[in-house]
């Protein structure tokens, strides 16, 4: 293949051979190679960068510049880290409207106070009609260490608890519902949050903290293949015990698709010792984005991820590989 | 959830007389369902789920895929059902060809594509129509919708399939099978009476099931009490008519008609393909570009794709399976459509 495909930023197992391939290997170093969602450099400092692209622009539940505040306030985050600083670039298309800018700007300062950080520097850019479609933003960040950095995608052990910190999939659905002219009562929402606020109490529990991540492209089930990956266990989770809303479950048959493979902008998936679960559940639940937290799983030492379905079986998770198409039939 | 499951298998043991039943899905939802739920592992050994040619993706041929490849670059708008973009040609496929800059399109329903098309009068767009019964009335609907409004710049490149001459190649041919799990979707539109064939030439029975686990075991529950006297039954009562849905029968006869279709692995069938009727022929894609099926190799080295449509071999059983062979590098379509059966086998660790 000498071009690249759709596929190759779906989220799932072709975008990780892509980066790796492509990009890890020419660029590595000690920081890159931690493969965490923010690097942790010297001085308990931690950065990350991410891009939104997202389209519709302004969706149900959310928009871009939200989404370009959360996204990586929550990357700083799923380190341990209090986020600080944030720069912003804009890529804006000729000819967009100017209205809609303020409106998206206005989101991202509404988001940057709920979250408590600052956007300190950034760049803006106009490119030719056609070459972007509307906007594309970046946001880099910077935040430092609660502790001590606790939190990596390397310390799954066996016995210790998957907790997810509420609805499954809501980010994911409400765009392609948005996408597809999906109308549900009550309607499709993204999640889309910041979580450094619940990430801030979960971190006085110190190392019973094994790992946080937010799942976000490639949604839970590639979260749970990294963390069985990065940490060489297996993974079991319930069936029974998974969070997700009626009418992202309906949209989901209708389309299809499956919702461990949707992305979430405001949930995060945390490991902690088994002896420490119920005290993190409790502190998730207390927070105004975890109050549908749920004990989803247990890290086991198979090398798989699996589920027990509600029928009493025992099957893989499906792996996400990459566009998330809806089927035919 | 699990009283029920209970309850069904006590039912299966009841009529269980331990000989070996080979009981044959024809639908990709029934497929990927019974993979999803685990219900492998419910079943006692002798019965056995095996999955037929029920995948639209998976049962378009080679060179249906090649066309379709082949009208991308001819500077057309292709809009397509999600799943066919991935499918390999012979040596480029429908994504690719969007990465190379060609407008390829995923629309979920094709009266989307006709918006798109209305919206956007300067592009030619072509729909590639694929799929049974249950996306050809909304296909029909696009063809009469652009006739009426008099659009022009809409086609559909009918590739259209239809069950039952399918059913009886299989029969005719050979298969082992004792009973259908019959396509819920495509008998909401057909109805079950199309099926009554296979009781009175062959012999072989048959239950319309619905989706969810409980549906699939209660209809296998019913293929094992019919054994010795076998039916034409309807367990997905909730959706599914024996007369089906006569306005879209009737539209989709409106705009249709019959006509021979090749099948991958099954080869040509007669009557089992659709084409679109004269008084429309402006909205037929292959009169308007004056597309030509290619030569394209029949079956790409290796792939027994063909043999698991037709229930011979499980996807396991093929030695391309999991090694040459994966949803990340597929070689042939029933590894890339999610509705396939050796992606089925794949994902859920069959």
């Amino acid at each position: 293949m000498d071009k690249v495909l759709m596929s190759h930023g779906g989220g799932g197992s072709m975008m990780q051979s892509f980066i790796s391939e492509i990009f890890i290997e020419k660029f590595n170093n000690e920081y890159l190679s931690q493969m965490e969602d923010a690097a942790l450099l010297p001085g308990k400092t931690v950065f990350t960068t991410d891009s939104f692209v997202v389209k519709p622009i302004f969706f149900s539940g959310g928009d871009i510049g939200r989404l370009a505040i959360c996204g990586t306030v929550n990357d700083i985050s799923m380190r341990g880290a209090k986020p600080l600083f944030l720069s912003a670039s804009f890529i804006i298309e000729e000819g967009f409207p100017i209205d809609d800018i303020k409106k998206i700007v206005d989101s991202m300062v509404d988001a940057a106070n709920e979250a408590g950080v600052q956007i300190v520097t950034g760049d803006t850019k106009v490119v030719e009609k056609n070459s972007a479609d509307g906007i594309f933003i970046n946001t880099a960040g910077i935040g430092i260490l609660y502790d001590e950095a606790y939190a990596s995608i390397k310390n799954g052990k066996p016995g210790d608890v998957v907790i997810i910190s509420g609805t499954i999939g809501d980010h994911g659905m409400a765009v392609m519902g948005d996408r597809e002219g999906l109308d549900f009562d009550p309607p499709l929402l993204s999640d889309v949050a910041p979580l450094n606020k619940m990430v801030e109490k979960l971190m006085t529990l110190k190392d019973a903290v094994k790992i946080l991540r937010d799942p976000t492209r490639g949604g839970v089930a590639e979260v749970l293949y990294e963390i069985a990956s990065m940490s060489n266990v297996g993974i079991k989770i319930y069936e029974d015990k998974l969070p997700v809303k009626m009418n992202v479950k309906s949209a989901c048959s209708m389309l299809g698709i499956d919702y461990l493979h949707l992305a979430n902008e405001g949930k995060l998936v945390c490991v902690v010792d088994k002896d420490y679960a119920y005290k993190a559940l409790e502190i998730m639940k207390e927070d105004k984005y975890g109050k549908d937290a749920a004990i989803i799983g247990e890290i086991d030492s198979s090398g798989l991820v699996t589920i027990d379905t509600i029928y009493g079986t025992n099957r893989i998770v499906d792996r996400p590989i990459g566009e998330l198409l809806p089927r035919i039939c | 959830m699990q009283g029920i499951i209970n309850r069904a298998k006590e039912l299966i043991d009841r009529y269980n007389t331990g000989e070996s039943i080979k009981i044959m899905e024809v639908c990709g939802s029934h497929t990927m369902a019974i993979s999803k739920y685990g219900l492998r592992q419910i079943l006692p050994p002798n019965i056995k789920l095996i999955s037929g040619p029920g995948c639209p993706v998976c049962v378009t041929a080679q060179n249906e895929i090649d066309a379709s490849i082949s009208l991308a670059s001819q500077g057309v708008t292709i809009a397509t059902f999600g799943d066919l973009v991935r499918v390999p040609g012979n040596d480029s496929s429908l994504q690719e060809e969007r990465a190379k800059g060609k407008d390829v399109r995923v629309f979920y329903s094709p009266l989307d594509a006709l918006d798109y098309a209305m919206a956007n009068p300067s592009k030619e767009v072509v729909f590639i129509g694929i799929g049974f019964e249950t996306t050809i009335p909304s296909v029909a609907m696009t063809i009469k919708e652009a006739y009426t409004k008099k659009i022009k710049n809409y086609s559909v490149y009918c590739l259209h399939k239809t069950m039952p001459k399918a059913l009886e190649a299989l029969v005719v041919n050979g298969s082992d099978i004792q009973g259908f799990l019959l396509p819920g979707h495509v008998s909401a539109i057909t109805g079950s009476t199309i099926y009554n064939f296979l009781v009175d030439k062959y012999n072989i029975g048959g239950v319309v099931s619905g989706f969810e686990a409980t549906d699939i075991l209660m209809s296998v529950v019913m293929i094992l009490k019919n054994l010795k006297d076998p039916k034409i039954e309807i367990q997905y009562k909730r959706v599914v008519k024996e007369e089906g849905n006569t306005e879209a029968q009737r539209l989709m006869d409106e705009v249709f008609e019959e006509s021979d279709a090749e099948w991958r692995g099954l080869g040509m069938i007669e009557g089992s393909g659709l084409k679109i009727r004269e008084k429309y022929s402006e909205y037929d894609a292959e009169k308007k570009f004056n597309i030509k099926k290619p030569n394209s190799r029949t079956e790409i080295k290796g792939c027994r794709c063909g043999d698991v449509l037709k229930g011979l071999i499980t996807p396991k059983q093929c030695p391309l399976f999991g090694k040459a062979c994966t949803p990340l590098n597929p070689v042939g379509p029933c590894m890339v459509s999610s509705e396939g059966s050796c992606a089925a086998y794949y994902k859920y660790g069959e």
